[in-house]
């Protein structure tokens, strides 16, 4: 340990020393010399070479968001950077531990305008949970621990470190054993024993009570917990769209998803409710719709980890800073009277009762598909058809980008396990899903990957299929739902603006061809009978597949609750 | 909307103090004053932060979202001392001079600067009483003023030190 290493290898022995073995990255001037030592350390530190910064960020994100450990993403300076924009935004918006490695001009013309050189750590000061500029070759190994940890603790966020060329040149012997400092950042992992207490004995005297539950439940891991603490006490669970897979859709308890897009009877009981518990989830405003008329006989009580978020957006009664996994643990523990209990589960019996009455009433997952005239291939179809297989095989992980396919995704595929939906909610990022299952791929060689997107989003980040094939990816497969629209804005304007298609129609390549240009193989769908067999074949071949499936082009997500309304006011056909 | 008075200690890094404004700048939080400066303790900086806002405890939640910060007391209801300090140089004529020197004693400011026709007066005091300093002596003819804008000490033993607060992360 002695002896004297260059910068770029301090950061490299860093990085493997902080748990990470895969990034995703393009080099260029600023950040040569740590391409230079990474050659050294390949058998423990895999670089996979993406097409566009914006996918090795997006690709991160996926590693990250499956596996809950730190997605590495590396860009050089100036536009290598900023091109990482948009997928730090995307992390710091869905909390994903994301650590951002930028290449920056030797410190001697910091500052000068130099040739490629950008800000980037004034640029993404508001879009990343900490940021670090590094000038000096001994800060390098305890920036990076530093970094790594803030952005896998407390709620979970990007980190950016952007070092200069001549700090990662240099050489020094390094010191690894510079312990974390950071007096200011102490984040609330228990929760208060008070306010547990305070917010159960509140739930028990409630009728109709609702538990719902986000990103942070599936962050920190705690669908388990989360689940016995449900059935324990027979309490109703809607998902947001982060919490899909936190708890199982097929499960008695299961109301599914709330929101603009959710279920009639998931927000009808939100909109009825004495008592609601939000696990993990920040009150978005796609879920809420009209903050002012959120829930509005319902007592609330708000788990979240950062404190930030109570308080925010919805107005609470009792607060829990916490993580979600270890708030659950602590509710478990408490032991209410028995009586208090019973009473409690007769009235959320027939409050479900009630609820179930309603879902049966508003049912929508099926009616398309009992339609009469199938002649004209649906989305439904298609998601049908998906859920079906990739449930009977199992092993899998779904990847959405953003629009119509994202919602119709979230409402028609069943999902059962943590961490099998991932998709860009907060920032809403078309183009996410290609490299970011891309990420997904690479971390869970086992699973099939499958991404689903817009034939808009599509196109945005598409370049990185070529990374499939030079890494030999062959887990992954591609689900386009082609309707020749950017969809979702189309479905605004057909119903609130007088059907005005303004920068909407989209013409795409012939895509089944483009697939085979990049070495996958392409399959095009354009009935409703050829749907089956093209998912058969996707899983027959061992390599990657795209499916088009070319599909009407004028349908709308349904149930709807337009913009700014409140949650009861939905749009169901 | 409400004013209040936030005390916030911070590591003293580079670029903490852009942090702490691009935070209100983009959650559109209003600031009307902010000072700061160091402390007692090295690698710690006090700022003084006046803002308008009816939900400051949303404000001082997000400031605690930045690593760098350490702590903030929300002192608007607190028994304080205040200080600012004004700089202000006057237009003066031979038959005011002695006038602004007699305002100057009632202030107890003092005159820093004199020359022919100009005059540059200091003056420290509480917010209110610096604004009437100024109102008063603003009809000799004001060439140039600089306010520095608040700082804020809660009286009494209540209070945080930077190094307190280091040594608390510390355990």
């Amino acid at each position: 340990m002695s002896e004297k290493r260059t910068g770029a290898q301090i950061l490299c022995e860093s990085l493997i020393q902080n748990g990470v073995d895969t990034m995703f990255g393009i080099p260029g001037g600023a950040i040569m010399p740590f391409y230079h030592a990474m050659w050294e350390y390949r058998t423990d530190l895999r670089h996979i070479l993406c097409r566009h910064e914006q996918g090795a960020g997006h690709a991160a994100e996926g590693y990250a968001r499956s596996t809950g450990r730190i997605g590495v993403c590396i860009g050089t300076s100036g536009p290598g950077t900023t091109n990482l924009v948009t997928p730090i935004a995307d992390a710091w918006m869905d909390s994903t531990p994301l650590l951002a490695i930028c290449g920056q001009v030797s410190s001697a013309v910091l500052g000068k305008d130099a040739f490629q050189e950008t800000d980037i750590t004034g640029i993404t000061m508001p879009i990343t949970k900490h940021n670090y500029l590094v000038k000096n070759i001994n800060d390098i190994a305890y920036v990076v621990k530093e970094a790594i940890h803030i952005a896998t603790t407390g709620r979970y966020g990007p980190v950016l470190v952007d070092i200069t060329k001549d700090a990662l040149q240099a050489t020094a012997v390094p010191d690894y054993s510079k312990k974390i400092f950071l007096p200011g950042y102490r984040p609330t992992i228990t929760g208060s024993k008070k306010q547990i207490k305070a917010a159960l004995s509140l739930m028990l005297k409630s009728k109709k009570p609702i538990l719902m539950i986000g990103n942070g439940v599936m962050m920190s891991d705690a669908s388990a917990e989360v689940r016995v603490f449900a059935e324990r006490y027979k309490i109703p669970v809607i998902t947001t769209l982060h919490g899909l897979g936190a708890f199982p859709e097929d499960h008695e308890l299961s109301l599914g998803m709330p929101g603009m897009h959710g279920w009639v009877h998931a927000n009808r009981a939100i909109q009825e409710a004495d008592f609601l518990m939000n696990i993990g989830g920040r009150f978005d405003d796609r879920v809420t719709g009209k903050a002012s008329t959120f829930a509005p006989n319902a007592r609330i009580v708000h788990v979240d980890i950062d404190p930030s978020e109570i308080g925010k957006n919805i107005e609470v009664e009792i607060p829990i800073v916490g993580d979600a996994r270890i708030v659950a643990l602590s509710m478990l523990e408490e032991e209410p009277e028995e009586k208090l209990v019973a009473e409690f589960h007769k009235n959320a019996a027939e409050w479900l009762t009630y609820i179930r009455e309603l879902q049966t009433k508003h049912q929508h997952k099926q009616q398309y598909l009992n339609r009469p005239d199938t002649s004209t291939m649906l989305p439904h179809d298609v998601f049908a058809a998906l859920t079906k297989q990739i449930n009977t095989r199992g092993n899998y992980r779904v990847v959405t980008d953003v629009g119509q396919h994202q919602m119709w995704a979230a409402q028609l595929l069943d999902w059962y396990k943590p961490r099998t939906h991932i998709t860009s909610g907060g920032a809403g990022t078309m183009g996410f899903a290609v490299p970011a299952a891309m990420g997904v791929a690479v971390a869970h060689p086992e699973d099939t990957v499958w991404a689903i997107a817009g034939d808009g989003g599509f196109q945005m980040t598409n370049q990185e299929m070529i990374v499939i094939i030079q890494e030999n990816i062959k887990n992954m497969k591609i689900a386009i739902i082609n309707n020749g629209f950017l969809g979702m804005v189309r479905q605004w304007q057909e119903l609130f603006e007088g059907k005005r298609y303004s920068g909407t129609p989209l013409t795409s390549p012939n895509f089944q061809k483009l697939a085979e240009a990049y070495g996958w193989t392409g399959i095009t769908v354009e009935s409703v009978d050829q749907i089956d067999a093209a998912i058969e074949r996707a899983y027959a071949i061992d390599g990657p597949v795209l499916i088009d499936f070319r599909v009407e082009r004028e349908v709308n997500v349904f149930p709807m609750v337009p913009q700014n309304k409140s949650i009861g006011e939905m749009i169901t056909e | 909307m409400k004013i209040h008075t936030l005390v916030v200690l911070v590591q003293d890094h580079p670029g903490v103090l852009n942090r702490a404004v691009s935070m209100f700048r983009r959650r559109g939080y209003n600031i009307a004053s902010l000072v700061v400066g160091h402390t007692e303790t090295p690698g710690v900086s006090r700022m003084t932060i006046v803002v308008e806002s009816d939900n400051v405890e949303q404000v001082v939640k997000q400031l605690y979202r930045l690593v760098e910060v350490l702590k903030i007391s929300d002192v608007t209801e607190d028994p304080v001392v205040d200080r600012e300090m004004v700089l202000v140089k006057l237009h003066v004529t031979g038959q005011h001079r002695a006038e602004i020197v007699a305002l100057t004693e009632v202030f107890t400011a003092k005159i820093v600067d004199v020359a022919t026709n100009t005059m540059v007066i200091e003056m420290t005091g509480g917010p209110a009483k610096v604004d009437n300093f100024i109102d008063v002596i603003r009809p000799f003819g004001i060439k140039e003023m600089m306010r520095t804008g608040r700082i804020t000490m809660v009286r009494g033993a209540k209070g945080h030190s930077g190094a307190e607060l280091i040594d608390q992360a510390a355990e």
